[in-house]
């Protein structure tokens, strides 16, 4: 690996400013610190740093969205040859590399562009490439139905990645949380093409599907007032969905990942679930009422819990709420987030007849609030200050 | 009234070089110097000219905007030269070392037959004032204000610390004669923060704290926190230890002597353990063939690794310090440093797995690890930080340079070493004791 350093030193002079290939000095040094963490040492301050770098924390969250992304190449290969009528006759390899060719382009897409933007922001701005993006671009793909087109994704992840972000200021600056703001833009920007039946499972215009099938989601039937799936189909994620949502098993062993590490945090974990459950119960209160029409008599009355295994929800409670830049910043405040962003995803899924999923907008919608949310718990500090002072005086 | 206070907060990075309880006395030095750069905010203004007879205890220099508060020599000679650095700034006053040159007679009295004037009197003319912080702020106390109390804390907690009931075993009596002193200086108390296993419990004329923890537990500022935290309007006045020795000397025997104990540790150091000398004395005197043969840079710290200043061989102790420090320089690149599982990797975080090893003992070096980001994750301050107090908030006031919310969110309780661990841990590489001290200095010149 030595020519490889021996080759980034050298070439280092001529990429400062002003050096003949300056214009790609943050690439360089993008490149440069993937490989190597820098030699730079400590020149103000402690004497010693942490070994940990926003590298190695991105990093880690990549690490806890494996299993779930696994899990939704594998059920991209299961949902289609179960619409075929092929699955006893595929072998769990032939599932999964149908999944893993279906998977692998979406991913490819959303890099190659987010990273691309990154790249040449980093250079007009003059910092070095930031890591945020590494996270972004796994997560885009994941929150995609399958059958959502390359393009689609690409433009998706522009948007992103320049309004979602870039013009804010880049990582860390962002309001919103970057992925979402990309399914958001897909969601209302091609309605027809980003919700119905045909998204959720990989069909080719030649496949022959069995009597019967329908690619619907089990919520979309639940919302229709058919309660059709079984709870361990929902919970392991043999169901209709979106890539990487699905499973709520290969979920929690991220998010086992993530609380063990310190990464991400338990306490917005906790509190969206626990947010779910209270909508939850109270739609089951509500359930008997007269005012509702047949279907959402059903849909309200659906045990409490399974809404935290059904859509995104588990998905969005442990990967997307928890996104630190976009979340509340305080340590009360992250409790009252994540309740809230629990609270208003099942309202907004269940009542409005508009939006079958709501844990995107209830998390974009808290985003939007997180930073009124810690205003007040910053308050409260300073209350306590200044009411010290004057018990004091 | 006396508190016991279990602090959760914080933590111990075990670094491997502590200072084994030896104490070797070393000759005074040939060379002596202080250093006006070690005392923040300081305007100084020289009272010798160069080639000077000096004897200890005479004044070098004095602060412009109080002539009352001098800096005096610790150890008589000459004064060999007056180093200065860019726009002519004063960094250092050197004073060859004289057996001959004598001291200056100061009264020799015990403080507590004394009046409060008079010993305040004694203290600043001895430049022993100097030795005296204020809260807020971290810097030289103003001998006209009055303080709530006087805190002194009787154990560190940083990185390699050196162990107080080591230094002052068998100077008790002047470390309770140096009490009585302040005691003077305050209409308030002196307040002792003691660790469990102290043997300052047995002073008198002080209220004692208990304070149980990790680092920084021993910081004065977070005992203070603890205890009674600081309000607007309101000063108390801090004192290291070592310090308050010289204080109950000068009372004792009518002398000032700035004879002090350091800790030479870090894992660099052969043969990490306690050296006696003096104030000022130059870093070499202490390092010079004690440090591991190494093929690589080695980072020498006047002071411990968090809140220390990096030295070269040829310059002098800091002023407040009472360790010196070595560990590697680590201007090496590391290849996928970042994605190393870490099994011999220390960190505040749970992602390495050094973790599963707490009672390992770490060489750390001066890298970065990572390079400067801007605030992303939360939650990670908060943990280090034993007050009711929010250091990212803060810092972001002091980044957009807003006085009210700095003081509203209690900028007035901190300096830099109560924040240095948030430093260490981030994973963002924010530069916290360099900002905070930006705040601090905004503060001093728009209040006063």
């Amino acid at each position: 690996m030595k020519f490889i350093k021996n080759f980034f030193e050298r070439t280092e002079p001529l990429v400062q400013k002003g050096a003949k290939y300056s214009w790609l000095g943050s690439v360089h040094e993008g490149f440069f610190t993937f490989l190597f963490v820098s030699k730079d040492t400590s020149k103000s301050g402690t004497h010693i740093h942490d070994f940990i770098d926003l590298k190695r924390t991105m990093s880690i969250v990549v690490l806890a969205l494996v299993p779930a992304l696994l899990f939704g190449m594998y059920n991209v290969g299961f949902q289609h040859y179960k619409a075929i009528g092929e699955l006893a006759s595929t072998g769990f390899f032939g599932i999964f590399l149908y999944g893993l060719l279906k998977v692998i382009p979406v991913i490819a897409v959303s890099y190659i562009v987010g990273l691309g933007i990154e790249f040449v922001f980093a250079q007009l701005r003059g910092h070095g490439i930031h890591e945020g993006f590494l996270v972004s671009g796994i997560l885009i793909p994941m929150i995609m139905p399958i059958e959502t087109p390359l393009w689609m994704v690409a433009l998706a992840t522009a948007f992103a990645v320049i309004l979602g972000k870039e013009v804010f200021g880049g990582t860390g600056m962002n309001i919103w949380n970057p992925a979402l703001v990309a399914r958001a833009f897909l969601f209302f920007a091609y309605p027809a093409q980003m919700s119905g039946e045909s998204v959720w499972v990989a069909l080719s215009s030649t496949d022959k599907v069995i009597d019967g099938f329908s690619g619907a989601t089990p919520m979309a039937n639940a919302a229709a007032g058919h309660l059709n799936y079984s709870v361990a189909d929902a919970f392991f994620g043999f169901i209709p969905g979106s890539i990487g949502e699905t499973s709520a098993f290969a979920i929690l062993i991220g998010a086992l990942i993530l609380i063990v590490t310190g990464i991400g945090s338990w306490k917005i974990m906790v509190s969206t679930l626990a947010g779910g459950a209270v909508m939850g119960l109270i739609l089951n209160a509500a359930s008997g009422s007269e005012a509702l029409s047949a279907a959402n008599q059903v849909y309200f009355s659906m045990p409490f819990w399974h809404h935290l295994i059904l859509g995104g929800f588990m998905f969005g409670a442990i990967f997307m709420a928890t996104d630190p830049v976009s979340a509340s910043q305080t340590e009360k405040g992250k409790y009252i987030y994540g309740f809230l962003i629990g609270i208003l995803a099942i309202l907004i899924r269940v009542i409005n007849p508009a939006f079958p999923e709501g844990m995107m907008l209830a998390i974009l919608l808290m985003n939007t609030f997180a930073p009124l949310i810690d205003h007040y718990v910053v308050a409260g500090n300073i209350k306590k200050r200044m009411k010290r002072a004057k018990i004091s005086a | 009234m006396s508190e016991v206070v279990k602090l959760r907060k914080g933590l111990n990075i075990k670094l491997k070089g502590s200072a084994e309880k030896v104490l070797e006395k070393l000759p005074t030095p040939a060379t002596v110097a202080l250093k006006p750069t070690d005392f923040q905010g300081l305007t100084p203004k020289l009272s010798v000219k160069a080639d000077a007879e000096v004897k200890a205890g005479d004044a070098l220099f004095y602060d412009k905007y109080h002539p009352e508060i001098v800096f005096t020599a610790p150890v008589g000679g000459k004064v060999v030269s007056i180093n200065r650095g860019e726009r002519r700034k004063i960094l250092e006053v050197v004073i060859e070392t004289s057996e001959k040159a004598g001291s200056v007679e100061f009264k020799k009295a015990d403080p507590s037959t004394l009046s409060s004037e008079e010993v305040k009197e004694q203290i600043l003319k001895s430049g022993l004032w100097s030795f005296i912080k204020k809260r807020p702020y971290g810097i030289i106390a103003l001998p006209d204000e009055q303080p709530k109390a006087i805190y002194i804390s009787t154990f560190d907690t940083a990185p390699l610390a050196p162990d107080f009931n080591f230094i002052v075993d068998g100077n008790m009596d002047t470390f309770q004669t140096g009490v009585n002193a302040l005691a003077k200086l305050t209409e308030g108390k002196v307040i002792l923060g003691v660790n469990a296993d102290s043997t300052f419990t047995g002073v008198k004329n002080v209220e004692i704290n208990t304070f149980e923890g990790p680092h920084p537990a021993g910081n004065v500022g977070i005992q203070i926190a603890n205890t009674k935290p600081l309000n607007k309007g309101e000063v108390v006045w801090t004192i290291n230890f070592q310090d308050v020795l010289f204080i109950g000397r000068l009372f004792k025997t009518g002398k000032v002597d700035f004879t002090k104990i350091f800790a030479l540790t870090g894992s660099e150091v052969a043969a990490p353990k306690y050296y006696q000398t003096v104030l000022g004395a130059p870093v070499a005197s202490l390092t010079e063939g004690k440090l591991i043969d190494a093929g690589y840079k080695q980072r020498i710290i006047s002071g411990n690794v968090l809140t220390g200043t990096k030295v070269k061989k040829q310059c002098y102790i800091g002023f407040y310090d009472s360790q010196v420090t070595v560990i590697p320089e680590g201007d090496e690149y590391e290849l996928f440093g970042w994605a190393d599982p870490g099994f011999g990797k220390f960190s505040a975080t749970k992602t390495f797995f050094g973790k599963l090893f707490p009672k390992k003992e770490y060489t750390l070096n001066a890298n970065l690890h990572g390079g400067e980001r801007a605030f992303v994750l939360s939650g990670q301050y908060e943990k280090l930080v034993p007050m009711d107090i929010m250091p990212v908030y803060l810092l972001k006031a002091i980044l957009v340079n807003d006085i009210d919310k700095m003081e509203q969110l209690g900028i007035y309780e901190v300096v830099e070493e109560d924040l240095a661990l948030c430093e260490y841990a981030c994973t963002s590489k924010i530069e916290v004791q360099k900002i905070l001290r930006e705040g601090i200095n905004t503060m001093i010149k728009e209040l006063g």
